[in-house]
């Protein structure tokens, strides 16, 4: 299990970012801002030779003395950063890479919902972020729960057509 | 800063060199001697070989040697490694010491020197007794010696003193004094050398052979020492491979000892200066990833070796300065050329001691929170007799008891607590921040932006631990903007507390005013009870009062502060702040939109300022002003209220002056454009918001442009990006995001009124007076005035155009070259409404194809707009494409007067001109004449005058001219001869009388004229009868000045008969015609 997980938008800010001990998350908010000089750096590097073979994993950005942190960019530069724990042995690249196949799937689901505005921040309470099954939403818009707060999903009419998707 | 307790002592540090120490040298009085020293001691370069000298006199006493042991049995060691005996065998005990002496072969006192010298020797070798310290003789000689061999005395001297003072050849050397002094001296050197690696090699052999008398249970700390010793003796010798290789050893050694919390700390000591020695040794064997590797090993071993926890911030120190001294080797490995990448550098190494820095804080700070009756323990536990430990990494108040068991749990519990009070005194944010600046400098090396704002971050937050706010604000403010820039809005946030902290406790108003500014906008992540709080005091700092102290802060620090703010309030005195919101996100956003791209100068200018607050609770603003580029227009946009410094809260939803969080704020401004900006464009330069008043305190926030702040603009994308529908609102609220900031606006001239007439009868022909009837009728409801016309090619065409064009009024002169192609501000005077006028354009255009001719009309009319007069100046243009052909085509030929085409005309001969007219024109043409001139070389036969005059040519129909011509002989001229010019005198048969005519000169064709010998005429009757002679002449010419023969033959048709010479023979002379008659009488058929 990862105790971070970011996905950053193509600008660079974070469209979602989650860990698990809450109680330092800002921690891991620079542990994850930070890594992109690594995730920059490679994209970089790895220039068009590589996006020929379509090669999104980006391997261990950096190690820290308690953590690891891997990366991986899709091909619209959407970048998913994700922290590990680096007493978890049993976490081997194969389930890093499977790990974010995964999380690359559910943020493809995102981008499928017509409600869903590309670019804007994931809430992670929202509806339509890492849903293990598939969900029914009425038509939905986003709104801020607070100026300047994150924006979340609401419901607008509980008797609007229903999705499933 | 002073070597503390943790760090690395010096002679571990160090390279390690073999010890030679030099007597018998004066350097102080004795030139020879001082040169002989300064030639060992210059120029170290890394040719020469590693030894460490040393100027000792030679009675100096070493070290004294203990007895050897003779058997380990009842020996129990009282720790792993002596604090002085890295020092010992680096500058005390030599592994060489060479004796000095002035003596030459040929010393006529040889006896008695020989012995002075053999009881020198002998005092080293007293003071030696014991170790293996070789000792060598220099003989310094006055005399540059012979070759070997040459010199028998030498030799024999050489043996006599080797035997006095107990040598081998091998440790006595001759120094000439001479001119090579350093080339002897390198050479000497190289042989100490020598001596120092053999004596280093038996030092090894030495403690190896102690290995046997070990055993694992009582001896297990000597495994480690003698481990350490071989490796470092092995070291001295420059034998780096077996160094690394022992050092290796030896570590795994100190992780076999029985830890317990009495020996943690001094096992930790030498595990980490094994340690920094395999790093050190790895790097210099250029194998860096096996010193990254075996630190790793290392930091992993001892990681969890806490030791006691009364003393655990010990830990931390200790792991802190191990990463350091690892960062220190990396960084001193990459400026001797390793290359390092972005993610492993020595910045990480850094990083990581600080963070252990910050652990030691932390612990120290629970554990040493004694209260202040607690005083030092007397007498100082710390203290030991020699003032220095005896083991490395040992308690100063037990030394050497190696029971784990606390023999007095009193005499312990003062120790800890002296540490303890000890470390209290530490000025941890200063090691915190000296790491993080190092680790700065390694991250900006290796392209880590990001890597070093947050370590930036981290500096500014220690210094604000450390109560230096002005270093933290500087630090933390260079940093906001990059969190800023890439939208990590909790990041910074997070910062911006800090910041605000700082800037509240030292009362820096502007900064705190800032902060609070962008902690309660839209960027900040604090809850909605924090903004409300800081709102609060934002309001209260408006109105001149102290604002309420930032949690968390330190208490005297906030007392200092709140004296601070008190006299700021006394001091109220210039106290507006101008702030510029575009490199930050202030809670008030703002857009403004002209309503349109484009204003006619006589209707009002408008547009909109949109306010928006996203702090909790409504706020009041007390002015707002609006700048343009033409500043004459600021006055008219300036919205003010007057209200007393303490109704910022009052009635907060009433009037136009509050914002009340969420909802947009559309403020209208209306203003009317001066008639000198036409054309011009209209741009707000600049929007200013005021908070608070001049009596309290006043905040200026300032958008430059249209408004919009550092995270408009990735907003603005989002919302283009957006597809969402936006929920309905009432008819008089907007969303805000649909707003598009319009910050400039065109002023145009006022649409005219009155219509424009073009009447012509397309197409021109070349070079006739063209005529343009211009039209103008005003249907304004008032006069106009100063109406006046421009007229003729537009400008902005070909340039050959403008000289082949010309425009005049006067259409009854024919145009030349002086005229322009476009007539400017023809004034034509005032129009009633209703009223219309016309004139005449006349156009001449000398060229054909397309022309584009303008016709502009402006005038001026008084307007009333917004309760002002103002004039205003419209004009309306009609542009016309014109079409220029050519009137007629001209076609020649050259006839004979047979009327057959004749490509030459014969010299003397007659012909014919033929001239053909082809009207080309739509409109009916009068050529009013035709002449021909002709050119000198010809003449006419008849007279010359025009077959043509006033002939009316329809479209297509042509007009032909025949005149009979001939051309004296010239003889051979190349290209023809000139024929002349045919001119033609034209008009429209549909111009009026005073239009005058056109004459277009047609150059007639050259014509080749060509001189023949003999020209045959025929005279034929026109018509014969049937059985009735004709008489048929020939005329013959000879042209030539010579006689010709010429020989005629007759050859009637068969429809005739034939009478005369059919064949004869004659001569023709020059210039003579002949004659020549014959009858043919004949008949034809049918």
């Amino acid at each position: 299990m990862a105790v971070c997980i970011a996905v950053i938008a193509k600008e660079n800010y974070p469209l979602y970012i989650r860990s698990t001990p809450t109680e330092n998350e800002l921690k891991f908010h620079y542990m994850v801002h930070t890594s992109l000089d690594v995730v920059d750096e490679k994209i970089s590097a790895m220039g068009k030779a590589l996006v020929d073979q379509r090669e999104l994993y980006l391997g261990l950005l950096y190690p820290t003395e308690d953590y690891k942190v891997y990366g991986y960019v899709t091909n619209s530069k959407v970048k998913f950063v994700m922290v590990v724990d680096s007493s978890n042995t049993a976490l081997r690249d194969n389930e890093i890479r499977s790990m974010f196949r995964k999380l690359h799937n559910s943020y493809t689901d995102v981008m499928c919902n017509p409600f869903y505005n590309p670019g804007d921040r994931i809430h992670p309470g929202g509806p339509y972020f890492l849903c293990p099954y598939p969900v029914q939403v009425g038509p939905t818009s986003c709104v801020r729960s607070s100026p300047g707060g994150p924006y979340s999903c609401v419901r607008s009419s509980p008797a609007g057509p229903l999705i499933t998707w | 800063m002073s070597p503390t307790q943790w760090d690395l002592p010096v002679e571990l540090c160090c390279r390690p060199m073999a010890f030679v120490t030099l007597t018998g040298l004066d350097v102080v009085y004795n030139a020879v001697h001082r040169a002989v020293w300064d030639a060992f001691c210059a120029n170290r370069r890394a040719d020469r070989v590693p030894i460490s000298f040393k100027v000792l006199p030679g009675d100096h006493e070493y070290p004294k040697c203990r007895p050897k042991r003779t058997s380990y049995e009842w020996y129990i060691p009282k720790g792993i490694l002596k604090t002085g005996w890295m020092n010992k065998h680096l500058n005390l005990v030599p592994a060489l010491v060479v004796v000095f002496y002035e003596l030459d072969w040929d010393e006529p006192q040889w006896k008695e020197k020989q012995s002075e010298c053999a009881t020198r020797v002998e005092i080293v070798r007293q003071s030696l007794q014991g170790r293996n310290t070789k000792v060598a003789v220099v003989l310094i000689q006055k005399k540059t010696p012979l070759p070997p061999g040459e010199d028998v005395i030498a030799s024999e001297r050489a043996a006599a003193l080797c035997n006095a003072c107990e040598l081998s050849g091998k440790s006595l050397f001759v120094l000439p004094h001479t001119d090579h002094l350093v080339g002897y001296i390198i050479r000497l050197e190289n042989a100490f050398y020598e001596h120092a690696q053999t004596y280093y090699y038996t030092e090894i052999r030495r403690v190896k052979s102690h290995k046997e008398f070990l055993n694992k249970t009582t001896h297990q700390l000597l495994f480690v020492r003698h481990q350490f010793k071989i490796a470092f003796f092995s070291e001295l010798k420059q034998d780096t491979q077996n160094a690394l290789k022992n050092y290796r050893t030896a570590y795994n050694l100190v992780h076999e000892l029985r830890a317990h919390e009495t020996n943690i700390l001094e096992i930790k000591t030498m595990a980490g200066f094994i340690n920094y020695k395999i790093c050190r040794l790895c790097f210099q064997h250029n194998t860096p990833l096996d010193a990254i590797a075996q630190f790793r090993k290392h930091i992993d071993l001892c990681k969890k070796k806490i030791g006691s926890a009364e003393l655990s911030f010990e830990h931390a120190a200790w792991m802190s300065k191990q990463f350091q001294a690892f960062g220190d080797l990396f960084d001193e490995a990459i400026k001797l050329g390793l290359t390092a990448i972005q993610t492993q550098n020595p910045g990480f190494y850094y990083q990581q001691a600080a963070y252990y820095a910050q652990e030691r804080k932390q612990l120290a700070k629970s554990l040493c929170n004694h209260e202040a009756s607690i005083m030092y323990p007397n007498p100082d536990p710390l203290e030991t007799q020699t003032g220095v430990l005896d083991f490395y990494g040992q308690r100063s108040w037990r030394q050497g008891i190696l029971s784990f068991d606390l023999s007095d749990p009193e005499k312990e519990k003062v120790g800890v607590l002296a540490i303890q009070l000890k470390e209290r005194n530490v000025a941890h944010s200063e090691i915190i921040i000296t790491l993080l600046s190092n680790a700065v400098a390694q991250f900006k090396k290796y392209k880590c932006p990001r890597m070093k704002s947050h370590l930036m971050v981290q500096m500014g937050e220690e210094y604000y631990y450390a109560k230096d706010y002005t270093k933290a604000l500087k630090l933390l403010d260079y940093v906001m903007c990059d969190y800023r820039s890439e939208g990590w809005w909790t990041l910074l946030t997070s910062i911006l507390t800090t910041a605000l902290k700082c800037s509240y406790l030292m009362a820096q108003l502007k900064d705190y005013i800032t902060y609070s500014l962008e902690l309660l906008g839209r960027a900040s992540t604090l809850k909605d009870d924090q903004k409300s709080r800081i709102e609060k005091n934002l309001i209260n700092v408006l109105m001149n009062e102290s604002p309420d102290p930032e949690p968390d802060c330190d208490i005297f620090a906030v007392k200092t502060a709140q004296k601070l703010w008190a006299d700021r309030i006394s001091l109220a005195g210039s106290n507006i702040f101008t702030i510029g919101v575009q490199d930050f996100v202030p809670f008030v956003q703002c857009k403004a939109k002209f309503h349109a791209p484009s204003f006619h100068v006589d209707v009002p200018v408008e547009f909109d300022i949109y306010l928006k607050a996203d702090c909790p609770h409504p706020i009041r603003f007390s002015k707002l002003c609006v700048s343009f580029n033409n500043q004459e227009y600021n006055q008219f946009c300036v919205i003010e209220e007057a209200s007393k410094a303490n109704e910022v809260l009052e009635n907060p939803t009433q009037g136009k002056m509050c914002l009340v969080p969420g909802k947009t704020r559309k403020l209208l401004f209306k203003f009317v454009a001066k008639t000198e900006d036409v054309g011009k464009k209209i741009e707000i330069t600049s929007v200013d918001l005021a908070l608070g008043n001049e009596t309290g305190r006043c905040v200026v926030l300032n958008w430059q442009g249209g408004g919009g702040d550092a995270a408009s603009s990735q907003e603005a994308l989002q919302a283009a990006r957006s597809f969402k529908r936006r929920p309905k609102l009432p008819d008089n609220e907007v969303h805000w995001d649909s707003i598009i900031i319009q910050a400039s606006t065109m002023i145009i001239s006022r649409v005219p009124n009155i219509s424009v007439h073009l009447r012509h009868e397309p197409p021109a022909l070349t070079n006739e007076m063209y005529c343009l009837v211009v039209t103008v009728q005003s249907h304004e409801k008032t006069q106009i005035r100063d109406v006046k016309l421009t007229a003729g090619l537009k400008p902005g065409q070909d340039a050959n155009l403008t000289q082949k064009t010309h425009v005049t009024l006067h259409g009854t002169e024919l145009c030349d070259e002086s005229y322009p192609a476009l007539l400017t501000d023809i004034p034509v005077g005032d129009l009633h409404p209703g009223e219309q006028l016309e004139k005449m354009l006349y156009v001449r255009c000398g060229t054909v194809g397309s022309r584009m001719f303008l016709v502009y009309v402006s005038y001026l009319i008084n307007i009333t707009a917004e309760e002002k007069e103002i004039v205003c100046k419209c004009h309306k243009d009609e542009t016309v494409t014109i079409e220029t052909v050519f009137p007629f085509d001209v076609a020649v030929k050259f006839v004979s007067t047979k009327f057959e085409h004749l490509e030459r005309v014969y010299a003397d001969i007659p012909f014919l001109l033929m001239t053909d007219l082809l009207s080309a024109s739509p409109w009916a043409l009068t050529v009013v004449s035709s002449e021909l001139q002709l050119a000198p070389s010809m003449t006419t036969v008849d007279q010359l005058e025009s077959q043509v005059d006033n002939v009316v040519l329809q479209t297509g129909e042509s007009a032909s001219e025949c005149f009979c011509l001939r051309c004296p002989s010239l003889g051979n001229v190349e290209g023809g001869v000139a024929t002349g010019h045919y001119i033609i005198s034209w008009k429209r048969t549909s111009a009026m009388e005073n239009i005058p005519v056109i004459r277009t000169v047609i150059t007639l064709p050259h014509v080749i004229v060509e001189n023949i010998p003999l020209h045959v005429n025929a005279d034929l009757p026109s018509f014969g009868r049937v059985r009735e002679s004709l008489p048929v002449k020939y005329h013959l010419q000879n042209k030539t000045d010579f006689v010709q023969d010429v020989e005629i033959s007759v050859e009637p048709s068969d429809a005739f008969m034939f009478s005369g010479l059919k064949q004869i023979r004659l001569p023709a002379q020059a210039f003579y015609s002949y004659q020549y008659f014959c009858q043919a009488t004949g008949s034809t058929h049918g």
